[in-house]
C-alpha cells in the first residue's frame, strides 16, 4: 500500500507519549468512573432509607404499630400518634383528585382529540409551565386569594345548602381540608393533563377511525374507542398526580390550618404529614418528638414509593401496548 | 327526541364540556400570572434587591441576602448534582449491562418521587446533625439529591436517542469507546441534555421544604457555606404566613422574582431544545 | 496455529496450494483473510466455517441473498461485531498474517476502515467530519491539505470546497455517502470494508461511488458487500457467494458469473431465488 498523502497520520501503535495514549486501558477507566458515579445514585437511595429507619428508631420502639392508629399529640406525655396526619394527607389528596381528575382528563381529551394542533401545542406548553411553578408560590396565592374566597363565598354557600350533612358543618375560616384540597387540585392538573394527553396521542388513529366508520359521533368515538385504549396511561397519570399530592408540602401547609385533629367536616382545619414536619421539625426539642416526626416521614416515604411504583408500571404497560 | 338527535346532543354537550375543562385549567395559569405580576409588580422596588430584611413589624428592607443565598444554594447543588447525574447517565446509556442499569434506573425514578420534605430530613441527618448547625452545605446537599435523578434520566434519554450508526462510524475510524462518547455522542445530544439540566435547576431553585431545616434562613449575609443561609422560597413562606402587611407585600415581590426566574428558564430551555432538533434535521 | 486447510487446486483461478511452510508466501499475496470462521449471535450460528483470502489492492465483492451472513462476516473483519452483546467468534481473521484478536481493537480499526449502508456523517461540519479520524489518532493543528486530499479521493472536493464549514447534513444522500468514504480514507486504512454502500442511493450517485472505488483500489484494499450482482460484476476482481452463513464459492468475478462451479451459485445468479 502506498502512502501518497502529503501528511500521513502517525502509526497505529502511537509513538507519541500523550496523556491520552498513556491511558492504555482508557475504556476500562471510563467504565469504572461512570460505574462509580452511577453507584452514587444507588448509595443515596440506600442512605435515605437507612437514615429514615435509624433516626426514627426511638419512636418506632416506643409506639410500634399503634402509631398508625393513635390520635395522641401530647408534648408533656411525649405521646404521639400518626392518625390525624395520615387522615389529613389522604383526605386532601383524595379531594385533590376528585377535582383534578375529571377536569384534567377532560382537558386532556380536548387537547389530544379535539383541538387543532397549533392550539393544542400552545395550550399544552402553558400547562407544562404551570407544572414548573414552585409550590410556595401556589401557597402564597392560595393564602391571599383562595382562602378569602373560601371563607367569604364558597364555604358559607356550602354550609347553607349542604350544612345538614356532617361534611359541611362548623365555622368557616377559609383554611382547612377543603382549601388544601383545592390548592392540591390546581397543582395536580398539569401532571394529569400532560401525561393523559400523551397517552391519548399514543392511541393509533385506526382506533378512532374504526369507530367513526361505524357511525359513531365524535364524542362516542373518543369516549368509547380512544379513551379505553389509553386507560392504563391515564390511570398512570392519576397515580403520578396522587403521589405528588401526597408529598406536597408548602402550599398545603399554608392553607390547611395546622390542627392535629381528625374532623369529619371538610370546612375544619387539619394537618398533613408533610405539613407537620415542615412546621415543627426545625424547633423539635425532644428526641422522641423529632424521631416521631421522622417516623411520619418514613410512612410518607413508603406511601409515595408504592404509589410511584404502581404509576411507573402502568405507564410502562401503556407504552408497550401502544407500540405493539 | 329521536335516538340520533339525542346522541348528537350528547356529543355537543360533552365536547363543549371538555373545552370548558381546558378553559378552566388554563385560565388558572393566566390568573396566577396576572395576580402575581400585579401584586408583585406593585411591591417591587430597588430596595428589594439591595437591602437586608428588617425586623418583624418594621416596614421596608429587602431580600438581597435571600437572592444571593438562593444563588449560592442552587450553585453548589448544581456543582454537586450535575456531574454526578451526567456521568451516571452516561453509564446507563453507554456502558451498562442489563441488571445494574435496571436497578439504577428504577432507583433514580424512585428518588424522583421522594417528597421534598423527606429529602430535607435526609440532609438534616447527614449534614446538620454532625455539624450541629444549619448551613448552606446542608441545603445544597438536599437540593443536589433532588437534582440528580432528573439529570440522570434526562441525560440517559438523550444519549440513547443518538443513532447507533454514529457510534459505529466513530469506532470504525479507530476511536476508542470513551472518545466516541466524548467527541460524537455527547455533542450530538447536548441540546437535549442541557435543556434537562436547566429545567432541573429551575425546579430546585423554587424548592422550599428541603431548605426549612437545612439552610434554615438568615436575617443577615451569610459568609461562606457553613452558616445558615437565607433563600427566596423560604423568605416567601415565612413572610406570607406572618401577620405583617409589609412582609406580605415583600412576599409578593419575592414571588414575582422567583416565578420570573423559573418561567424564563423553562421557556429558554424549551427554546434551546426546539432549535436543537431543527438544526440536526437540517 | 491450526493446520492450514487444504484449498482445491483450481487452474482457472490460479489459486495456489498452500501447505504449512509456504505460509509466508501466501501472506505476501493476502492482505486480510479469515480461516474457519464461525460466528454466533447468542446460540444462533450465523456463519459456518468461512475461509476467504483477500489479495492486496483488489476489490472483493460478497454477494448473496438477504440474511445469508455477508454483512455479519464483514463486521467481524474490523471487530465492530463486538459492539453487539452476546456474540461469539470462533476461528481466525488475519491481517498481514497476524490475528486481529491479538491487536488493540482501536489500532485495528484505524487500519481496517468501514463505510456503512446508510450515510452516517457526524453532526459536525464537512471539514470536521474528515478531520475527525486523523485528530483522534493524534494529529494536531490545521489539516487543510489532508482534508482536501481526502475529499478529492472521495470525488467530492469540487462540490464542497466552498462550504467546508457547513454542516454535513446539508449535503444530499449521495454526497453524504461520498463524505463518509472520504472520511474513512482520511486515516489511510489498509483495508476498507463497505457494507452495501449504494443501497440507499440513486443510480447516478451509485455510479459516482463505483468510479470512486475503482480509483482508490491502488491505495487500499476493498471488500464490498452488495445486493446488486451487476455492481459486483462491474467493479470486483474477486467475488464470494454466501448462502445461509456459509461461503459457497469464491473466485474471480468473471468465473463466478459466467461459469460457477456450484449449483447454488448458479441458481442465485440466474435468479432462481434471491
Amino acid at each position: 500500500m502506498s502512502s501518497s498523502a502529503a501528511v500521513s497520520p502517525p502509526s497505529a501503535t502511537g509513538a507519541k507519549p500523550t496523556f491520552f495514549s498513556r491511558l492504555k486501558g482508557g475504556d476500562q477507566v471510563a467504565y469504572l468512573i461512570t460505574l462509580l458515579f452511577a453507584s452514587i445514585v444507588l448509595l443515596i437511595a440506600v442512605l435515605i432509607v437507612y437514615v429514615l429507619w435509624q433516626e426514627s428508631s426511638l419512636a418506632r420502639h416506643k409506639f410500634g404499630f399503634g402509631f398508625f392508629t393513635s390520635q395522641a399529640w401530647d408534648h408533656n406525655e411525649e405521646n404521639y400518634g400518626a392518625l390525624p396526619f395520615i387522615y389529613g394527607t389522604l383526605l386532601t389528596s383524595f379531594l385533590a383528585l376528585l377535582f383534578a381528575v375529571p377536569l384534567g382528563v377532560g382537558a386532556a381529551i380536548f387537547l389530544a382529540e379535539l383541538a387543532p394542533p397549533k392550539i393544542s401545542n400552545a395550550l399544552t406548553f402553558m400547562v407544562e409551565l404551570l407544572a414548573a411553578v414552585p409550590s410556595v408560590i401556589y401557597g402564597l396565592l392560595a393564602i391571599f386569594t383562595l382562602v378569602p374566597l373560601m371563607r367569604d363565598y364558597v364555604e358559607p354557600a356550602l354550609k347553607s345548602t349542604l350544612g345538614f350533612t356532617p361534611l359541611f358543618t362548623g365555622p368557616a375560616y377559609g383554611v382547612g381540608y377543603l382549601a388544601a384540597g383545592a390548592v392540591l387540585a390546581i397543582m395536580t392538573f398539569p401532571f394529569i393533563i400532560s401525561v393523559s394527553r400523551e397517552a391519548l396521542l399514543d392511541v393509533p388513529r385506526e382506533q378512532r377511525e374504526a369507530a367513526l366508520a361505524l357511525g359513531a359521533t365524535r364524542w362516542e368515538a373518543t369516549w368509547q374507542a380512544v379513551v379505553p385504549f389509553a386507560k392504563l396511561g391515564i390511570m398512570g397519570s392519576i397515580f403520578l398526580g396522587l403521589a405528588r399530592a401526597l408529598g406536597e408540602t408548602m402550599a398545603v401547609t399554608m392553607v390547611i390550618g395546622n390542627v392535629p385533629k381528625i374532623s369529619a367536616s371538610l370546612l375544619s382545619s387539619g394537618y398533613t404529614i408533610a405539613s407537620v414536619i415542615a412546621n415543627e421539625f426545625a424547633e423539635a426539642s425532644s428526641d422522641i418528638f423529632r424521631e416521631s416526626l421522622i417516623f411520619l416521614a418514613l410512612v410518607l416515604f413508603l406511601l409515595t414509593i408504592v404509589i410511584n411504583g404502581a404509576a411507573r408500571l402502568l405507564i410502562i404497560a401503556t407504552t408497550r401496548k401502544g407500540s405493539s | 327526541m329521536s335516538r340520533l338527535a339525542w346522541r348528537n346532543f350528547v356529543n355537543e354537550v360533552m365536547l363543549s364540556l371538555t373545552a370548558v375543562c381546558t378553559l378552566l385549567t388554563v385560565s388558572t395559569l393566566i390568573l396566577i400570572l396576572g395576580y402575581l405580576i400585579w401584586n408583585g409588580g406593585k411591591s417591587l422596588n430597588w430596595a428589594f434587591f439591595t437591602q437586608l430584611p428588617k425586623g418583624p413589624g418594621e416596614v421596608g428592607g429587602g431580600m438581597a441576602n435571600a437572592i444571593v443565598g438562593t444563588a449560592k444554594l442552587v450553585g453548589l447543588a448544581s456543582a454537586i448534582g450535575i456531574p454526578i447525574g451526567f456521568i451516571a447517565g452516561i453509564y446507563l446509556s453507554e456502558f451498562g449491562g442489563v441488571t445494574f442499569p435496571f436497578i439504577i434506573r428504577y432507583v433514580a425514578d424512585l428518588l424522583n418521587g421522594v417528597p421534598s420534605i423527606v429529602v430535607g430530613i435526609f440532609a438534616y441527618a447527614i449534614v446538620v446533625l454532625p455539624l450541629k448547625h444549619f448551613s448552606a452545605w446542608a441545603g445544597s446537599v438536599a437540593l443536589a439529591v433532588m437534582l440528580i435523578p432528573v439529570v440522570v434520566r434526562n441525560t440517559e434519554q438523550f444519549l440513547q436517542g443518538v443513532p447507533q450508526s454514529l457510534r459505529e462510524g466513530a469506532l470504525s475510524l479507530g476511536a476508542s469507546k470513551w472518545r466516541t462518547i466524548v467527541t460524537v455522542v455527547v455533542p450530538a445530544s447536548i441540546s437535549g441534555i442541557l435543556t434537562g439540566i436547566i429545567l432541573g435547576v429551575a425546579r430546585i431553585a423554587g424548592e422550599t421544604a428541603p431548605l426549612i431545616f437545612t439552610s434554615f434562613g438568615n436575617q443577615f449575609w451569610s459568609s461562606g457555606f457553613n452558616e445558615p443561609t437565607s433563600s427566596l422560597p423560604v423568605m416567601i413562606y415565612n413572610y406570607a404566613i406572618s401577620p405583617y402587611d409589609d412582609w406580605h407585600r415583600q412576599a409578593w415581590a419575592a414571588g414575582l422574582v422567583l416565578l420570573a426566574l423559573v418561567l424564563v428558564s423553562n421557556i429558554l430551555a424549551r427554546g434551546i431544545l426546539g432549535r436543537g432538533t431543527a438544526a440536526n434535521r437540517a | 496455529m491450526a493446520t492450514i486447510p487444504e484449498r482445491k487446486l483450481d487452474m482457472a483461478s490460479m489459486r495456489t496450494f498452500s501447505p504449512a511452510g509456504t505460509q509466508q508466501a501466501s501472506a505476501a499475496t493476502t492482505k486480510i483473510e479469515s480461516r474457519n470462521l464461525n460466528f454466533y449471535y447468542g446460540t444462533y450460528k450465523a456463519l459456518s466455517d468461512v475461509s476467504l483470502a483477500v489479495a492486496p489492492n483488489s476489490v472483493t465483492a460478497l454477494i448473496g441473498p438477504s440474511g445469508c451472513g455477508k454483512s455479519t462476516f464483514l463486521r467481524t473483519l474490523n471487530r465492530i461485531s463486538e459492539t453487539i452483546k452476546n456474540t461469539r467468534v470462533e476461528g481466525e481473521v488475519l491481517l498481514d498474517g497476524a490475528s486481529i484478536m491479538d491487536s488493540d481493537v482501536t489500532a485495528l480499526r484505524r487500519r481496517v476502515g468501514m463505510v456503512f449502508q446508510r450515510p452516517n456523517p457526524f453532526p459536525k461540519s464537512i471539514y470536521d467530519n474528515i478531520a475527525y479520524g486523523p485528530r483522534i489518532n493524534g494529529m494536531k493543528g490545521k489539516m487543510d491539505d489532508l482534508v482536501e486530499t481526502a475529499l478529492r479521493r472521495g470525488a467530492l472536493w469540487e462540490e464542497v470546497k466552498d462550504k467546508l464549514n457547513k454542516s454535513a447534513y446539508a449535503l444530499s444522500g449521495g454526497q453524504q455517502q461520498r463524505l463518509c468514504i472520504a472520511r474513512a480514507m482520511a486515516v489511510e486504512p489498509e483495508v476498507i470494508l463497505m457494507d452495501e454502500p449504494c443501497s440507499a442511493l440513486d443510480p447516478i450517485a451509485t455510479a459516482k461511488i463505483e468510479e470512486l472505488i475503482f480509483n482508490i483500489k491502488n491505495q487500499t484494499t476493498v471488500v464490498i458487500v452488495t445486493h446488486n450482482m451487476q455492481q459486483a460484476a462491474r467493479i470486483a476482481d474477486k467475488t464470494g457467494f454466501f448462502l445461509m452463513g456459509k461461503m459457497i464459492e469464491f473466485g474471480p468475478t468473471d468465473l463466478i458469473f459466467k461459469n460457477p462451479s456450484k449449483k447454488e451459485t448458479e441458481d442465485y445468479i440466474t435468479g432462481r431465488f434471491g
